[in-house]
């Protein structure tokens, strides 16, 4: 067994997500090789290549792929003869890993959420009201993209300077698909980027449609910053649009699981609660107390938002 | 140009789910089946780019069992042009469809293929990444705007990614995977119904294509998750963060 993560990377950085992917990775063997993979170009890709390098001690080697092209799924991970490819289950690596696995003629295996033994995986199907356990019964490597709320790490990384795997350059240029060329990068759109990140926040506040409108929403926002929380959004709220997609908590959203999930004016159909069921304790406010997300919640306020969204920002004490 | 959609029959999104009791999967039996609803804002999108004269035709393709050409008929009652059906018996993995559908690509050689981003049952988002890469063709999954410019042949894709969005432009031929807010999918109507009825649906058998079906995974038990058990119902906000701070110790 040895296995390749395949990284992403910001700022500088190496992703939360992609360090529990390398935890995922810890769980298949004790005797486990890991290999970072990290692509991208400049200065920043080798920063983040030297944060990776000492994310978690059982990283055996770090290796950059520093080229322009970048933008574009690779498909050279079969490089070195890895038993095993993992990425985080995110916008990055969904993209990425079917094309590889097509490439290398094996089925990928989307959404790992535990790790039985090295062939064995449980996934959920069905936005999470069923759970797959499947084996790979494949002679190829096998691909997984695991979901980081599964294989959570603890807030502060180990700064273990100590024990920094080596950092190698490799050229993945002689992988290069024709097709590579064929699709440009044109431009990103981000969101202001001042709140903690949803998919990492330990604390996600949640709207949903009953705020009514996107003035009404700004009430969500404010309790967020007051808690230091994640802003979340229903798709009712989203299709709505009070709030931008990439707010959307549920099973075509994003994945969350914070220590504490707070939900306000969300009924909990099962599309939403496929993306927040496995957060430690949730709190719903509904003014219908046969909502369903009463059935999943730890604590529950049947009331009306609009009279609990000011007094909890009243009386909540402010995070330091 | 040519548009090729990819359809696949689903158990209907509102249904409740059940696991077997014998662990070996969901109950599809008497349940209600529909097109996957990412795949119905595929073929809406597919229909748009004909309505607005960037296409000639939109030939909808499925894959599965025999009754998956109802699936198929809805969608050519949605306004797709004719279908194709590949019959196959037993279980399909992406991998395979990705392979016939590469082999039905070569056949009808489209200017673009469009999918829906995942299915809501196996839930696998991969379709159209592998059918992308085996046919060597750039791919803009997870799509919120197409914009194509038929001068040029390229096709611009905002793509929903983490935190915000992504603008690709792609050379045509290309794969586009859609989510959710490309589009609302229209509604068959009853005269529509009707003439899907004598819309040409030709068959292949993975045969036909010289497409092995085999796969490298195997499900072992479907089970259901563990229930998370309801909590209390509290009676005031003093109370609830009470509980937060003293008893759940979460702020």
């Amino acid at each position: 067994i040895s296995t390749l993560v395949l990284a992403e990377h910001e700022g500088g950085a190496i992703k939360p997500q992609s360090v529990s992917a390398v935890k995922a990775a810890k769980s298949l063997s004790n005797d486990n090789p890991i290999s970072l993979l990290l692509a991208g170009s400049g200065s920043a890709l080798h920063e983040a290549a030297a944060n990776a390098a000492s994310c978690d001690p059982s990283v055996s080697e770090v290796l950059v792929a520093d080229s322009d092209e970048f933008s574009h799924p690779l498909a050279e991970p079969w490089k070195g003869g890895y038993s095993h490819v993992i990425t985080a289950s995110g916008s990055f690596g969904k993209n990425i890993l079917p094309r590889a696995a097509a490439l290398l003629d094996v089925s990928p295996i989307t959404d790992v959420i535990e790790i039985s033994d090295p062939h064995l995986f449980v996934r959920p199907i069905y936005a999470g009201n069923a759970l797959c356990t499947v084996r790979y019964t494949g002679a190829g490597p096998c691909l997984l993209t695991v979901r980081s709320t599964s294989f959570p790490v603890p807030s502060i990384l180990a700064n273990s300077k100590s024990n920094e795997a080596p950092i190698t350059q490799v050229d993945l240029s002689t992988f290069g698909e024709d097709s590579v060329g064929k699709s440009r990068y044109v431009k990103h759109t981000s969101q202001d980027t001042e709140r903690p990140d949803l998919g990492n926040a330990r604390v996600v506040v949640t709207g949903g449609r009953a705020l009514k409108s996107a003035e009404n929403f700004k009430m969500i926002e404010k309790l967020a910053e007051k808690l230091a929380a994640a802003v979340g959004a229903t798709r009712a709220a989203v299709d709505a649009g009070y709030v931008p997609n990439d707010l959307q908590v549920g099973q075509t959203g994003k994945i969350v699981a914070p220590e504490l999930y707070m939900a306000f004016g969300v009924s909990g159909a099962i599309q939403h609660l496929a993306g927040m069921r496995d957060s430690k304790v949730i709190v719903a406010v509904n003014k219908d107390a046969e909502a369903p997300i009463f059935q999943v919640a730890d604590y529950g306020l049947v009331g009306d938002i609009f009279e609990v969204i000011p007094e909890l920002l009243e009386k909540l004490p402010e995070t330091k | 140009m040519k548009i090729m959609v990819a359809i696949k029959r689903v158990v209907d999104y509102a249904v409740k789910i059940r696991v077997k009791s014998d662990k070996s999967g969901v109950e599809t039996q008497n349940v209600k089946m529909s097109m996957n609803p990412f795949c119905e804002i595929a073929l809406e999108e597919a229909l748009r780019i004909k309505e607005a004269g960037m296409a000639s035709e939109v030939v909808a393709v499925t894959m599965g069992l025999k009754q998956c050409v109802d699936t198929l008929r809805t969608g050519l009652a949605m306004g797709a042009d004719r279908g194709i059906h590949v019959e196959t018996g037993g279980p399909l993995y992406p991998l395979s469809v990705a392979k016939l559908l590469r082999a039905l690509v070569e056949v009808e050689k489209p200017g673009l293929l469009i999918l829906g981003k995942q299915a809501i049952d196996d839930d696998c988002n991969q379709t159209g990444q592998m059918v992308a890469g085996l046919l060597n063709w750039p791919q803009g999954t997870f799509a919120s705007k197409v914009v194509l410019d038929k001068e040029k042949q390229v096709v611009t894709v905002d793509r929903e990614v983490d935190g915000g969005l992504e603008t690709l432009c792609l050379d045509l031929p290309a794969v586009i995977t859609t989510d959710l807010r490309l589009n609302q999918p229209r509604y068959a109507t009853l005269p529509n119904i009707m003439k899907a009825k004598s819309k040409a649906i030709k068959k292949f058998s993975p045969e036909d294509l010289n497409v092995e079906i085999k796969s490298d995974i195997e499900e072992v038990q479907v089970t259901e998750p563990p229930k998370r058990k309801a909590g209390v119902i509290l009676s005031s906000v003093d109370e609830l963060i009470d509980k937060l701070k003293n008893e759940a110790r979460v702020i």
